[in-house]
């Protein structure tokens, strides 16, 4: 079945539908991973965008529930050049089709994408509409992606096998394998909503605490910021990660700043300023931490290779890192031994 | 860390002469390599004896020695020169075993020389087979159960432990020379003993066999300060088992869910990391199918075949990055000119599908093996870039100029089912074909994974084509039927022969870019390909807005499209030069090729490339769009000469040759006619169809006849016929792959042959040189050594050579360039061949005479005329130097492919050899092609009776500087006639326990002398003992005149030692 993506900007590329039928108005962005789709297609991250695969052959390896990042699909649309039909993969449960049925899912095909994520990357933000009816599109009518939406409602934990240390995670959108790493490094994980309290968190006594996510512009979370402030002042071990990254950093007062076309993709270079070193990292991101509003408390831990932007901060006064990126390669994972090395630092000292 | 400004000079070293296993891609590599270098104002010394090459060209380095490959030449330019720095990694398993050599033996550190790029720890930690396996233990990457043996009783006792089928490795070969898998006891003690011998420090590797398993290989970079990145993922669809260079390959790989990817991704990281490479590294792993269990393959830190593919297949040029390291610099400090923006600290990510399909020359060699497994086959390669799998492999298939277009082999279309499921059991050179076939007669994809191990994701893909077919023969082409078939890289010839309709509409490709980031960036790379999109979809042609700029107008060359046996780097080079001298004249120029491993598929040799099939329909999609003034087809050999009639009929001017005067050149009836209006001799012949009449013509001109098909390629399936029952025997072959095959037969004439390459403006020519096979005709001039200056040319001769050479250029009307052969006999001038466009001598003449002779050509084919041009015309002066061209061949990779040369062209490469003197020029000329010159061992001579006259005098002159000789019965009864003394060999069924396969066994013979009247069948006794001669590496001369020279040569008193060094950049 024919249908249609209507850009704000007036452009329209016919394609043929996937998943279900019906409209859906958000902003597009695009994702140059050649892999990871279903961690794309489940990252709390892009809830409420239109997301856009700038590889061409998506779906080979089929729907593999295990490598989930979160219980459903988040992204508001999906469009790719080619969905593969007959997957082939030996954990394989069924074809992405049949997944975006079940799951709800808008998706578009066929279309010219590479024409398509140029036109994204010269206007920015750009709204976009997956419709059958291209003539009378509404941009007003955008959804976006909001914490509450995509934060768990009930606290959970992930429970470690050899749990040497209980880590607090505020979830603004974590990913699954947020807590799997800390859980393999033997942290148990409890993930609380978004809403909840700093003291009550606090309370429990964690080892250290964990902000993950998530979809969403920063500064309209003021009131996630206040608690994350008095999480921070805890001086209990913390690592920021993605949204949390910028949450910590509005707490601390620095200021956010937005990037012309952001950075989406696994391919996003980043230097880590203690080594020198340049490590490959996953991104989804337009919002960035201004270095330039920097108080002395906090110095740049990673900056973007291509760009220079702020990647990542280590707070000097608190036991306390967050980087931006997350998820495709595991050049990075190490920052969850540097945490738990935080942590064993910090119960030494209490003890 | 920024350049090491210590670093102020720079040795590379090249790869050699072209063979299987290490061909134009170090060419690529070398070139870039150059070229970085240059960049920082290095100063640049190059070694390589391969002249068809442009990195050997006088503006790529400052010093250029075409030279042996050798430890001992090596040295004396390293002593002479005094490098600060030899860069190892560039130059392939040659360069790299020659670096590590001079490195471990201390000779670099006596000379306060570093090695760049490569260390010695890390290559025998990726090398050698057992450090290797207890580094990856080490760092906890699993290999495959193995164990290294230098005997083949401890082959057999490994064997034993794991289980057959067992794989054989030979360490530090090239291309995985010697290696098998072994399915029995008898095959491992075959295998091992092969391998052994081969493996240069007496070493193989006997291992577990993971046939089945999915092969996937990633392209590292990394750099001083750890820095390291996965250029690209390459997974190969035919999997483990088949060598990868033998494997259609895709990029990025397909199949792996991000899970396996990343999985293995960390481990390739963690392996470059632990074997400490700087530069670049191909690591290849093998994944268990249905499970996350994986093993590492092998490793090799270098740039390889692959990291040309990958480099190709990204935008992202690997050897020049991993030179930038190798001299100091890190990732992040080097610019991605791609996006000009970024640097080379990120991966590269691909919003399309590579795919690499190989070459293999088993259309020349009928007798050879066609087997694939571990030992690489293939002589090339194509690439193809889509953004669909279907799409991606059809443009391979036909851009293979294998005579298809589509999947559908002709051949497989009358074998019986059984007989289909059979072969797909074996891997051959056709199993995509067989697979294809058996989707046509509807065996399911899990039946023919089942049999072949192919992903089940790769064989749903060749269904969609199978299913699009059926639907095409239905007959209903509708408009979306259409463009359905476009989007999967159908031809519009295809689809209307298989549709039988008209077609509803056109679609026109949308010309995409290849620029590293997927479109993250904006980038200017000219570098494009074709898809389809249709304009509703958003369809974008990206290399519209590069068009119709250019002032002068555009002019379109083509490449020559895969390196075969026949066809090969020169062309290239030919093109590339065509190219530049394009562009210096100030026209835009626009390259199609599909060859990924070469330098005129490098992004900014031309302003624009396509990396495209050499179809008809192809090509006209390109010049559709890009209105060219001009198509060039002279310097792309036969594949772009085979698209002049396309470009007449469509009316595309043809600047050089006519498409007319090619014809003429080609078409037999034509070219006699001319020829006898010349009143020009050539050989008596006759067009033949069938056996009856060419048993008639033969009669008629009497044996011996050479006979050939009327198309002619690096004289494919061309033969001598000495009887009756030779003709009957190749008119079979030739008839039973096109029965609709003309075949000419012509007089055999024993004479000197010589070649003549000249470039013509319409009025004068310039013949830059006269160059003289050192063996009388019959064998083809690709495999003939080559002198030039020609000696035996008196200059009376050279009249008329320069005479006839005029007279049948005018009578073609030819312009730019000509090569032709002819046969100088009792001081008469017969002419065998012509051929109006560039020619494999043009490289290695062009830079001893110092004729530019590409760029002559391309001005006077533009309308310049040569006297305005400075070279002059007529034969142009002869030098100070002799050069000798020897030919190199790869039949130790080809199994049962007969040695024995003829008019049937079978080297893969060439070296040059130059000298003051010509024994000198050939002393080097036979060292670099890696004869080893000992004057010491014994020589076996076995000839056929017409040789009989001349082999006492060659004998003699082994016998003379004290060789001792053996011979069969026959043979020494002749030597004995003359005087000489020879030991008795018996033949192989005389005696099983002492003959001849047990003398060359023995080690006790250097040289082999060896010609049969017949030959070719591998059963044949002669043939036998020169695939030995061949596996053993005794150098087994199959030519008299060849054992002649080579005889002179030892007689001479030349040395590795006392030879002249020439820098060519002086001449």
């Amino acid at each position: 079945m024919h249908g249609y993506l209507v850009l704000e900007n007036g452009k329209v590329f016919k394609g043929q539908r996937f998943g279900i039928g019906g409209d859906v108005t958000a902003e597009v962005v695009f994702t140059t991973g050649m892999t990871g789709y279903l961690e794309i297609l489940t990252d709390k991250s892009y809830a409420g965008q239109i997301v856009v695969q700038t590889f061409p052959l998506i779906g080979n390896y089929g729907v593999i529930p295990p490598d989930f990042e979160g219980g459903s699909v988040t992204p508001a649309g999906y469009v790719v050049k080619e969905w593969c039909q007959i997957p082939s993969n030996f954990r394989s449960e069924g074809n992405l089709d049949t997944f975006f049925v079940e799951q709800g899912v808008i998706a578009l095909a066929g279309i010219d994408t590479r024409a398509l994520t140029k036109v994204i990357r010269e206007a920015g933000v750009l709204r976009g509409c997956i419709t059958d009816n291209p003539e009378n599109v509404d941009f007003g009518a955008s959804i976006q992606g909001k914490v509450a939406q995509v934060s768990t409602k009930e606290i959970y934990t992930v429970q470690a096998e050899n749990e040497t240390y209980k880590v607090a995670l505020l979830d603004c959108g974590v990913r699954n394998s947020i807590c799997q790493a800390l859980a393999e490094r033997g942290a148990s994980v409890t993930i609380y909503p978004h809403d909840t309290k700093a003291a009550d968190i606090l309370a429990t006594k964690p080892d250290g605490i964990v902000i993950a996510g998530g979809p969403g512009n920063p500064t309209e979370y003021e009131a996630i910021v206040a608690e994350v402030k008095t999480l921070a002042d805890a001086k209990i071990p913390l690592f920021g990660i993605s949204l949390g990254h910028q949450l910590l950093a509005l707490a601390h007062g620095y200021k956010i700043d937005t990037l012309h076309t952001g950075h989406r993709g696994s391919n996003q270079p980043v230097r880590h300023t203690e080594t020198g070193k340049v490590c490959i990292t996953g991104q989804n991101h337009r919002y960035v931490v201004d270095a330039s509003s920097l108080d002395g408390q906090a110095k740049v831990l990673f900056e973007h290779v291509n760009d220079q932007s702020c990647e990542g901060l280590r707070y000097l006064d608190k036991p306390a890192l967050s980087v931006q990126f997350y998820g495709g390669p595991k050049d990075t994972l190490f920052l969850f031994d540097d945490f738990i090395k935080l942590m064993e630092g910090q119960s030494h000292a209490i003890k | 860390m920024p350049l090491n400004k210590d670093i102020k000079k720079v040795l590379v070293i090249g790869s050699g002469p072209i063979v299987i296993g290490q061909a134009a891609e170090f060419d690529y590599a070398g070139t870039q390599a150059c070229r970085a270098l240059r960049e920082d104002g290095i100063e640049i010394v190059l070694v390589n004896s391969n002249p068809a090459t442009i990195m050997t060209d006088k503006v790529m380095a400052d010093k250029i020695y075409i030279e042996p490959l050798t430890l001992d030449t090596v040295k004396r330019i390293i002593k002479m020169e005094q490098p600060d720095g030899v860069l190892s990694g560039l130059g392939g398993q040659t360069g790299l075993t020659l670096s590590m050599q001079l490195a471990k033996s201390g000779f670099l550190a006596e000379h306060n020389v570093r090695l760049l790029g490569s260390f010695p720890e890390t290559i025998d930690k990726a090398e050698d087979r057992q450090i290797f396996k207890d580094t990856m233990i080490e760092i906890g990457q699993p290999v495959i159960e193995s164990e290294t043996v230098t005997t083949v009783e401890g082959a057999l006792t490994f064997a034993k432990k794991i289980g057959y089928p067992v794989v054989v490795r030979p360490a530090f070969t090239m291309g995985g020379a010697g290696g098998g898998i072994a399915y029995s006891e008898a095959e491992l003690e075959s295998f091992a003993a092969n391998g052994l011998l081969l493996s240069p420090i007496t070493q193989v590797l006997i291992e577990r066999c993971i046939s089945g398993w999915k092969e996937i290989e990633f392209e590292v970079l990394r750099d001083s300060a750890d820095n390291a990145i996965i250029v690209c993922s390459l997974e190969n669809v035919d999997p483990v088992g088949v060598h990868t260079g033998d494997s259609i390959v895709v990029a990025p790989a397909l199949t792996l869910a991000d899970k396996e990817l990343q999985m293995m991704r960390t481990a390739a990281l963690d392996i470059v990391r632990a074997l400490g490479v700087e530069g670049g590294c191909n690591v290849q792993m093998a994944l268990h199918p249905t499970s996350f269990d994986y093993a590492i393959i092998e490793v090799n830190p270098r740039v390889s075949r692959s990291s040309a593919l990958a480099s190709k297949a990204t935008g992202f040029p690997i050897a020049k990055i991993a030179t930038k390291i190798a001299v100091g610099y890190t990732l992040d400090e080097i610019p991605n000119t791609v996006t000009g923006k970024t640097s080379c600290a990120f991966e590269p990510t691909l919003d399309y599908v590579a795919l690499k399909f190989p070459k293999w020359p088993f259309d020349k060699f009928v007798y050879a093996k066609r087997d694939l497994g571990t030992q690489m086959k293939a002589t090339g390669e194509v690439m193809t870039l889509a953004d669909s799998f279907e799409m991606a492999i059809m443009k391979a298939v036909r851009g293979a100029e294998i005579g298809l277009d589509t999947l559908n082999m002709p051949k497989l279309k009358t074998i019986t089912d059984e007989d289909l499921l059979t072969r797909l059991q074996k891997t051959t050179d056709e199993r995509i074909f067989e697979v294809y076939e058996a989707l046509c007669r509807g065996f399911t994809v899990d039946k023919v994974h089942e049999l072949t191990a192919i992903d089940r994701f790769f064989l749903y893909k060749l269904l969609n084509l199978v299913q699009y077919e059926a639907l095409l023969a239905e007959g209903n082409l509708d408009e979306e039927t259409y463009k359905t078939g476009k989007r999967l890289g159908y031809t519009d010839k295809v689809i209307r022969n298989l549709s039988g309709q008209k077609l509803p509409c056109h679609l026109a490709p949308t010309y995409k870019m290849v620029d590293t980031c997927a479109a993250e960036f904006a980038a200017a790379t000219p570098y494009f390909y074709a898809t389809y999109n249709c304009p509703e979809a958003g369809g974008e042609n990206e290399a519209a807005p590069f068009v119709g700029k250019a002032k002068k107008g555009t002019i379109i060359v083509l490449g020559s499209g895969p390196i075969r046996i026949g066809q090969g780097i020169e062309f290239d080079y030919a093109s590339v030069h065509c190219v530049h001298s394009l562009k210096a004249l100030g026209y835009e120029v626009v390259l199609i090729n599909n060859n990924p491993e070469t330098v005129s598929t490098d992004f900014d040799t031309a302003d624009r490339l396509y990396f495209e099939a050499l179809t008809p329909e192809d090509v006209q999609r390109i010049i559709d769009l890009e209105q060219p003034i001009g198509v060039v087809v002279a310097f792309g050999g036969q594949t772009a000469i085979r698209l002049t009639k396309h470009l007449q009929k469509v009316g595309v001017p043809i600047i050089g040759a006519s498409a007319d005067c090619i014809d003429m050149a080609e078409d037999r009836e034509r070219f006699d006619d001319l020829l006898e209006r010349l009143d020009i001799k050539r050989p008596r012949g006759f067009t033949v169809k069938t056996t009856e009449d060419a048993l008639a013509a033969a009669k008629k001109v009497g044996y011996p006849v050479l006979m050939r098909p009327s198309y002619v390629l690096g004289g494919q399936n061309m033969i001598i016929a000495f009887s009756d029952a030779d003709i009957e025997e190749y008119m079979a072959i030739i008839l039973d792959q096109d029965s609709g095959n003309t075949v000419l037969i012509d007089k055999y004439l024993s004479g000197i042959e010589i070649e003549v390459d000249a470039i013509c403006d319409g009025q004068d020519i310039l013949i830059p040189g006269i160059m003289e096979h050192i063996e009388r005709t019959g064998i083809h001039s690709g495999d003939s050594i080559a002198l030039y200056p020609a000696k035996s040319v008196t200059s009376a001769l050279e009249e008329k050579v320069l005479d006839i050479t005029k007279r049948i250029t005018q009578g073609l009307g030819a312009i730019g360039m000509v090569n032709i052969q002819y046969i100088i006999l009792d001081n008469d001038v017969y002419v065998i061949e012509v051929n109006p466009r560039a020619s494999r001598t043009v490289p290695y003449l062009s830079k001893i005479t110092g004729v530019p002779m590409c760029e002559l050509a391309t001005r006077v084919s533009l309308g310049e005329q040569l006297s305005d041009l400075g070279f002059g015309t007529g034969i142009f002066p002869v030098g100070p130097y002799v050069a000798v061209k020897v030919p190199v061949f790869s039949f130790e990779k080809l199994a049962d492919v007969d040695t024995q040369l003829g008019p049937e062209m079978k080297s893969t490469g060439e070296v040059l050899g130059l000298g003051r003197a010509e024994e000198e020029a050939m002393y080097k000329g036979l060292i670099a092609a890696g004869y080893k010159l000992d004057r010491k061992g014994g020589v076996f001579l076995s000839v056929r009776d017409s040789d009989k006259d001349e082999i006492a005098e060659i004998a003699r002159k082994f016998h003379g500087i004290g060789l001792p000789l053996y011979a069969t019965a026959g043979t020494v009864q002749i030597l004995e006639k003359s005087g000489l003394s020879a030991t008795v060999v018996n033949k192989i069924h005389e005696n099983s326990e002492n003959n001849v396969i047990t003398l060359l066994e023995s080690g006790d013979i250097s040289y082999i002398v060896s010609t049969s009247a017949k030959g070719r069948d591998p059963r044949r006794d002669s043939v036998k003992i020169r695939r030995r001669a061949s596996i053993l590496r005794i150098p087994c001369l199959t030519s008299l005149d060849t054992a002649r020279a080579l005889a002179d040569c030892l007689m001479s008193y030349y040395s590795q030692d006392n030879t002249e060094l020439v820098d060519i950049c002086t001449l």
